[in-house]
């Protein structure tokens, strides 16, 4: 079926990618060495995209995500124009901070964005961080995240334009987290997030990644994220997909750890129609650590599927990873857990788990964890399940008053906190628990 | 305290019960009135929890005969949450843990469910915090289970409390206190009997299943019954636990012919 529709789907949107680009100069940059610079890797990355084809379910990454309905949709890039006021989108800023970056249908809206911890972190939009810190972006950018076998990191990259950059100078630890609030306004166009993360020697910082819409119909969000940890950085990144349920989200992250190193994720969905999340952690040092956590609620019809790839090439690294997945209705989620340890990975400590709730008989969850382990002197745990609510819990809550459905809310929220609870911030933690209670609610 | 002209709360009359198409109880009868305090005994096996679970409504069990009326309502005719919100309250032989779902969180959603059915005001966080705390102190618990997951990881003893607790949170009408004794040491044993004794007064009434002599020296019931094979087989005052300590339940076995039958 689809190898003609996503061809038609390719090319329309690299005729559109043509058309932009010859404008790129004229977008604002200087025509200087650094803009020379992403021009090229913007040209490297059309070209690759030319060469790739889109997914289908015959492709063994993509077997339960039929992402068909999304080739018919050729959607046009987003543009920058908005007419946003202050009070439509602070309903979505985070109380405990300060420091906010705001795009709006991928293009930076500095009105809306701030920064208070100034001293700690240099932080701002891509293009002008290209011109403050060449090297450093050049060094990082496009080097993580590989476009050559990914075609929606090939098309991110050959559309990238703004994007969030965050440098955590050596030893410097930002006081307040990062908020990274990519807005959705436009229907029936693709927007492409971007963001990059450097954290330099022995630095600390918390970010959240928070995809939001403010209107109701189809669009496509293709982001990407980088993170480069250097020796002794921590990160804590928090990732929240909250998108329409008519969107369809793209989203590839790439994780580089350098020695001692820590990474600390918690990823949470709830929204698009059809979801996918790549997730590729990479120990490129000793003794580095990655604690991830994803939770998964989705209900209707929606699809998420989560991709994890935890690659562990250096020894004395440890991972663990917990993933659960909530489906409701006639929902699909997906989980596919790669670890691979690679020859040499000796003493390397690993372990994964996979939890999954189904809350309907039309419900359908497929998880798979894949170990790919090439040393002998390893540690590495791992389990799945997927199961129903408890009757022996329900019976329980029942018998203390609880309504037969306040009861399965309760024990469907609680299945969900425990990844919740992972989450430093209490406001952000309460209004996504609402979000969880609304959605167990309002299913029935 | 038997008082004759006090009203009946609970009525039970000729029940049997099965799962899985075998019958566990095999004609239960069994009058409560309001004031009085019930204990019931028996072997292991001998239906007891069976019994407790079916007042409460426990979905694994098919009442196949007989009737139960709760003041007046037919309460085999209700869902076990409506039990609840009538006044029937089960402490279970083995509370189960929840993971995730906060003790506060919970008994405050059970406690303003149950109110607002009864038709009384709610308590908003705050107000419930001073509220659960005071009765916390009652059983000599410390605030820190609040914060916990509802059973997880507590010890015997400690979810044995937090029953207590919650009975004391929704005062029912009848409690049910299955093995509340087992796994108590004899300080908890104590504390958790006078929680018990301060909830009970002569508008409710209190069933507890027992092995032991020792929670009746604390909570002194007025009639004690012995359950086997889904029975009741004999009943009888305070002193036949005594006599249960001495002699046994074989003991029984020889007096049975006269006493098979014989109901409060
Ligand atoms: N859900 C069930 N499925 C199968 N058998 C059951 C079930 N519930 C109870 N039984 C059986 O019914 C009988 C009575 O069990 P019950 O738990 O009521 O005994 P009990 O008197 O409370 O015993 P104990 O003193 O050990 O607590 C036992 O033989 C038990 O195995
Ligand atoms: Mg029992």
């Amino acid at each position: 079926m689809s190898e003609l529709v996503s061809n038609d789907y390719l090319e329309c949107l690299l005729k559109s990618l043509s058309i932009q680009s010859e404008g790129i100069s004229s977008l604002g940059a200087p025509a200087n060495n650094q803009s020379a610079w992403l021009k090229q890797l913007r040209k490297q990355a059309i070209d690759r995209a030319g060469q790739l084809r889109l997914p289908t379910i015959k492709d063994e990454a993509w077997r339960f995500t039929d992402i068909s309905p999304l080739a018919k949709l050729p959607f046009k890039p987003a543009q920058a124009l908005h007419t946003l006021k202050l009070s439509d989108i602070q309903s979505f800023f985070i109380e405990e901070t300060n420091n906010r970056l705001v795009f709006i249908d991928g293009f930076f809206a500095p009105e809306f964005s701030g920064i208070t911890d100034k001293e700690q972190l240099i932080i701002g939009n891509l293009p002008s961080l290209i011109e403050s810190h060449a090297s450093l972006v050049a060094s990082h950018l496009a080097q993580h995240a590989q476009y050559h076998d990914n075609i929606f990191t090939a098309l991110n990259t050959a559309f990238v334009h703004d994007g969030a950059v965050i440098i955590v100078p050596k030893n410097a630890v930002a006081a307040a987290p990062v908020h990274l609030l990519f807005i959705a306004t436009q229907k029936e166009t693709t927007n492409y997030p971007r963001c990059l993360i450097v954290g330099e020697a022995n630095s600390q910082v918390t970010l959240i990644e928070d995809y939001v819409s403010l209107q109701n119909d189809a669009y496509v969000t293709n982001s990407v994220t980088e993170c480069y940890l250097a020796p002794n950085a921590q990160v804590q990144h928090i990732r929240i997909q909250r998108e329409n349920t008519d969107a369809y989200h793209l989203a590839n992250c790439a994780v580089s750890l350098d020695h001692a190193s820590r990474y600390q994720a918690v990823n949470v969905s709830f929204g698009a129609q059809i979801s996918r999340h790549n997730l590729d952690v990479g120990f490129k040092a000793e003794t580095g650590e990655c604690a991830i956590d994803g939770l998964t609620i989705i209900t209707d019809g929606q699809l998420a599927d989560t991709h994890s790839c935890i690659d562990h090439i250096k020894p004395n690294c440890t991972s663990r990873q917990q993933h659960k997945c909530i489906a409701d209705d006639a929902a699909h989620a997906v989980f596919n857990g790669n670890i691979i340890v690679r020859p040499g990975a000796q003493r390397t400590d690993s372990s994964q788990s996979s939890r999954n709730l189904l809350l309907s008989g039309t419900a359908q969850i497929d998880t798979k964890p894949q170990l790919e382990i090439f040393a002998d002197d390893v540690k590495c745990a791992h389990g799945a399940t997927v199961g129903q609510l408890d009757n022996e819990e329900i019976f329980y809550l029942k018998s203390r008053g609880l309504s037969e459905l306040a009861a399965r809310n309760l024990l469907t929220y609680a299945f969900g906190a425990e990844i919740l609870n992972r989450i430093p911030l209490a406001s952000l933690k309460h209004s996504l628990e609402q979000i969880v209670l609304n959605q167990t609610q309002s299913s029935r | 305290m038997i008082n004759q002209n006090s009203q009946t709360i609970l009525n039970v009359k000729n029940l049997h019960a099965n799962t899985d198409g075998t019958e566990i109880l095999k004609g239960i009868n069994l009058t409560v009135k309001s004031g009085e305090i019930h204990a019931i005994m028996g072997l292991n096996g001998s239906g007891k929890s069976t019994f407790a679970k079916v007042l409460a409504g426990h979905p694994d069990y098919t009442v196949t005969q007989g009737n139960v009326q709760f003041e007046q309502q037919d309460l085999l005719a209700m869902n076990s949450e409506e039990r609840a919100q009538a006044g029937i309250f089960l402490a279970f032989q083995y509370p189960i843990e929840i993971p995730g779902v906060a003790n506060n969180q919970f008994l405050r959603l059970a406690y303003n469910t149950v109110q607002s059915k009864r038709g009384n005001e709610e308590l908003d966080p705050l107000e419930f915090d001073d509220f659960v705390r005071e009765k916390m102190k009652l059983l000599e618990m410390n605030p820190d289970f609040l914060d916990r997951s509802v059973n997880e990881g507590f010890s015997g003893g400690e979810k044995k409390r937090n029953e207590i607790l919650q009975m004391a949170l929704l005062e029912p009408k009848l409690g049910i206190l299955d093995e509340t004794d087992s796994g108590l040491d004899i300080d908890a044993l104590k504390i958790v009997a006078k929680g018990v004794n301060h909830l009970s007064n002569k508008d409710n009434a209190m069933i507890m299943i027992t092995h032991y002599q020792r929670l009746l020296d604390h909570i002194v019931p007025d009639y004690v019954h012995v359950m086997e094979s889904g029975r009741i087989i004999k009943t009888g005052g305070k002193e036949l636990a005594l006599e249960l300590e001495k002699h046994g339940y074989d003991w029984l076995h020889s007096h049975q012919q006269n006493n098979a039958g014989v109901s409060a």
